[in-house]
């Protein structure tokens, strides 16, 4: 039994409750309104740059970028400068549509065992849709989210809103995107559940993202629409927050500070989890590094002298042979004290 | 090969039905099976080069006579790796297990053991790394993905990181561009620390260092091999090709594999270049010599360590010093240019002895390797062939319906795609590429790279090679495709009994033996049969 998601929906609602119940029955609004935000943002900023400076610590001994086509030359043939990028310039488009579209992603293929042993891989779109779905939408609301500590809320986040609610469904209207946080949320989860390989390579880490932030999307969406939480108190508390004036209206409702512990929780866990990838793919030697390893050096900063065997040492132990079957050498034998000691060799002429 | 089953039975018997019952961390004890596992290095072959922890032992027994302290030394040996290389560290941290990966590792195709999904494999050395070296996974332990070292966790590393070719295919599919062969390049080293190594990649790293090449031939053995090559093309051709060797001053030096000295189909290859050199020398009086001591490209000290790879690759411009060429081209070999495109200059470097490739008949600058001063030996004769240098008749080729094999390394470490196959359509006129998902960046493994090319994992070369052999089948049932080209030495050793086994009457040769083929030597007696000695298809009169 697969216990690794259950654990992780279990911790989920677990984690809810204590905020529910922490501020609607012990009344800890301070507590979960602005300690544990405080404390949850600064996590999150020492833990990433932390992260990502021991990242950085470590050296780049060796340009390694997986070359995914053509490479420069002077023949004539077209380079494919966007998957052997041998200049800075190409570099940075690869990974800027790497990062913004998961081209790599894109890719993916599913390998089938057909029919008179034949072995298929064809196109296979969803883990790459669902995935873009998923960030872009989960992006989108967090920008829009940005209305609760600007004030005036800018021109371009209201321009935002509009497009994200353009198909004007209920009242208040829907916002696209968190329902598609939620839909890809679902997916990803699914897919971890049903998928047989998914499901053996998940680990319980792979879960509990999944579900909490399905939980803050699910509790934000509940908010919105069914019970309609006071929106000004809200607007009040994270004023409060971002001008380091903290203030903790009364009645804002222990679903709200459900949602900012989930929040909380989010900020906290990242840089600690696997979801520091927003920061390592920036990182990652074989996609971030020109192919011009040829053309131009590359500087191991610890590279170090190693012992090797030398073209002395080698004639030394053969020269007797080499003379016999007429190949250079550098001193003639009578030239030196003839000496024939075999050094203590490997088998030879191993097949 | 006599113990495989029949390949229909083969292929009916894998299975890629994931476990249910149970979670991958509760599968130990790894059963290592005969047939999957390689044999240990050889305890003289690791003393000669200094390795650690030289004895006789069989990955077989219950006792593998570890050092006392081995945890603590695979401990410290990870710590260090993790702070000198940014690619394990951040490929430690960033995988989400979105399982892209999975299904592109040619072993997991050929035989759906889930640990040889990429991600799993990675994940063997993960779940060390998070107990040692992160604190949430000390405090979560297994819920967490972390678990502490232990003999059962070494054994399973040690079967599965020989289970993995770097080829690094799974690599391209990555969103985060996580590439499996930096995991088992690091994987292997550490293993290495405590004497864990195969003998089919120890005792050719011994032989590589003491005599220049891994199969151990001696100077006047590898004069001699070449000359039997010589008497042969005298024999077809009329032509004698013999070769100068550690000539100094000499314009160029040339390196290849010492595979395609030693054994078929790579002979036909040597000879074929021999026959082009000489073709060069006679028409624009090139200058190239060979070296019996830089005599191996391939470098089976980059499946050791990156000392070990630093070590055996030192050789090819210490040589080029000492003969004062002016720069260095390099045979057909896939991880030799792996190594050389993305290692030598920044290992062995800078080589500021010698000069910016030009090809001194066609003038051609090969800026692309302006620093490292080594040319692929495709890029030379792609060269050639455009500026119509070389006299070529790719009628005799006609009997060959070809396809291309990608090694993996001039594929996803280098970006060769289309001189190789410039070169073929010139010199053959049937020429059919495979299916689009199993060539270029996105090519399988011959199934034998990395150094398990021996014979007692003959199971796994024939499932790893399996996805390979089976776009082979597709071209071939298509196309009557009967030949399969490739540019490296291990898959000229690989690809035959895969073929054989998955494909038959398909026929594996190197790029320049159908160069070879076609080419018209100067002085050269009406030719009967090709470099095989098999008659030539009669022309149609």
């Amino acid at each position: 039994m697969n216990n690794k998601y259950m654990i992780s929906f279990i911790a989920v609602f677990v984690l809810f409750f204590l905020a529910y119940l922490g501020t609607e029955a012990l009344g800890l609004d301070v507590l979960f309104g602005v300690l544990i935000p405080y404390a949850a943002l600064a996590v999150f900023i020492v833990g990433f740059v932390y992260k990502v400076m021991g990242w950085a610590r470590s050296a780049v001994p060796f340009r390694i970028p997986t070359t995914c086509g053509q490479q420069e030359n002077q023949l004539g043939f077209r380079q494919n400068t966007l998957d052997c990028p041998s200049t800075a310039g190409a570099v940075v488009l690869r990974m800027f549509l790497e990062i913004v579209t998961f081209r790599s992603l894109f890719r993916n293929t599913r390998m089938n065992f057909r029919e008179g042993h034949k072995v298929s891989y064809n196109l296979e779109i969803f883990l790459w849709l669902f995935a873009l779905i998923f960030h872009y939408a989960f992006l989108t609301v967090i920008v829009r989210h940005l209305r609760f500590f600007l004030e005036p809320v800018p021109k371009a986040l209201q321009l935002l809103e509009t497009v994200d609610s353009f198909m004007q469904i209920g009242l208040p209207v829907l916002y696209l995107s968190g329902a598609a946080l939620l839909v890809a949320a679902v997916f990803l989860l699914l897919r971890r559940i049903f998928i047989g390989n998914v499901r053996y390579i998940s680990l319980a880490s792979d879960f509990f993202p999944l579900f909490l932030i399905g939980g803050i999307a699910f509790t934000g969406i509940l908010m919105r629409y069914v019970t309609k939480v006071d929106i000004v108190s809200i607007k009040q508390l994270t004023m409060g927050l971002v001008t380091l004036h903290p203030t903790v209206p009364e009645g804002i409702g222990g679903l709200f500070y459900g949602h900012l512990f989930f929040v909380s929780i989010l900020l906290a866990y990242f840089p600690f989890s696997k979801l520091m990838h927003l920061g390592g793919i920036f990182l990652s030697p074989t996609r971030n590094l020109p192919t011009d390893t040829r053309a131009t050096r590359h500087v191991n900063p610890w590279n170090y002298p190693v012992e090797t065997h030398t073209y002395e040492e080698y004639e030394d132990e053969f020269r007797e042979k080499m003379v016999e079957a007429g190949l250079p050498v550098e001193i003639m034998p009578e030239e030196q004290p003839a000496e024939e000691a075999e050094a203590d060799s490997p088998s030879e002429e191993k097949e | 090969m006599s113990d495989l089953p029949n390949r229909e039975a083969f292929f009916s018997n894998i299975d890629h039905s994931i476990p249910t019952a149970k979670d991958w961390m509760d599968t130990l004890p790894v059963d290592i099976r005969k047939g999957i596992a390689c044999y240990a290095g050889n305890p003289k072959s690791l003393e000669y080069v200094g390795l650690p922890n030289p004895r006789t032992w069989s990955c077989f027994d219950e006792d593998w006579q570890l050092p006392e302290n081995w945890q603590q030394i695979l401990h410290e040996g990870f710590k260090e790796r993790l702070e000198k290389f940014r690619s394990f560290k951040v490929f430690m941290d960033i995988c989400v297990r979105c399982g892209a990966c999975a299904d592109k590792c040619h072993f997991f195709i050929g035989t759906g053991d889930p640990k040889n999904m990429p991600v799993l494999r990675a994940e063997l050395l993960r779940s060390v790394y998070r107990n040692d070296f992160t604190r949430v996974g000390k405090l979560l332990g297994k819920i967490g993905g972390a678990r502490p070292m232990s003999l059962e966790v070494l054994r399973e590393w040690w079967y599965y990181l020989f289970q993995c070719t770097e080829c690094r295919r799974c690599s391209v599919f990555c969103p985060y561009g996580i590439d499996t062969a930096e995991i088992t390049i690091m994987g292997r080293e550490l293993l290495n620390l405590i004497g864990l190594n195969i003998d089919w990649i120890a005792t050719p790293v011994a032989n590589c260092y003491r005599t220049g090449n891994h199969l151990g031939i001696q100077p006047h053995a590898f004069k001699d091999m070449l000359e039997f090559f010589v008497e042969d093309i005298e024999d077809i051709t009329g032509v004698n090709c013999m070769p100068q060797f550690q000539k100094k001053g000499a314009d160029i030096l040339f390196i290849t594999p010492s595979g395609d000295v030693f054994a078929d189909p790579g002979t036909y290859t040597c000879m074929g270049y021999l026959m082009l050199f000489q073709f060069l020398k006679e028409k624009y009086g090139l200058d190239i010599t060979w070296s019996t001591y830089a005599s191996e490209g391939g470098n089976f000290g980059f499946f050791t360590s990156h000392e070990m790879m630093k070590r055996l690759n030192a050789k090819m411009y210490a040589e080029a010093k000492r003969l004062g060429v002016k720069w260095i081209l390099g045979g057909e070999c896939g991880h030799m240019w792996r190594v050389i495109n993305q290692y030598m200059d920044t290992m062995n470097g800078p080589a500021d002895f010698l000069e910016v490739p030009v090809n001194p008949i066609t003038g051609t600058r090969f800026e692309n390797a302006r620093s490292t001063k080594m040319v692929h030996i495709t890029e030379f004769t792609a060269d050639l062939i455009q500026h119509n240098k070389l006299d070529l008749d790719p009628s005799r080729n006609d009997h060959l319906k070809v396809t291309f094999h990608d090694s993996c390394n001039p594929s996803r470490g280098m970006g060769l795609f289309e001189e190789p196959r410039y070169v073929i359509r010139n010199v053959c006129n049937h020429f059919y590429d495979m299916p689009r998902n199993t060539i270029r960046e996105s090519t399988f493994c011959c199934g034998s790279g990395a150094g398990l090319n021996a014979g007692e994992d003959m199971e796994l070369r024939m499932a790893g090679g399996l996805p390979r052999a089976n776009a082979v089948k597709t071209v071939h049932e298509q196309h009557g495709v009967n030949t399969l080209a490739c540019i490296c030495a291990i898959d000229r050793a690989a690809l035959p009994p895969l073929m054989e086994y998955w494909v038959p009457g398909v026929e594996v040769t190197g790029v320049h033996e159908m160069v070879a083929n076609a080419l018209n030597l100067p002085g050269q007696n009406e030719r009967e049969t090709d470099l095989r000695g098999e008659e030539l298809p009669q022309l149609e009169e």
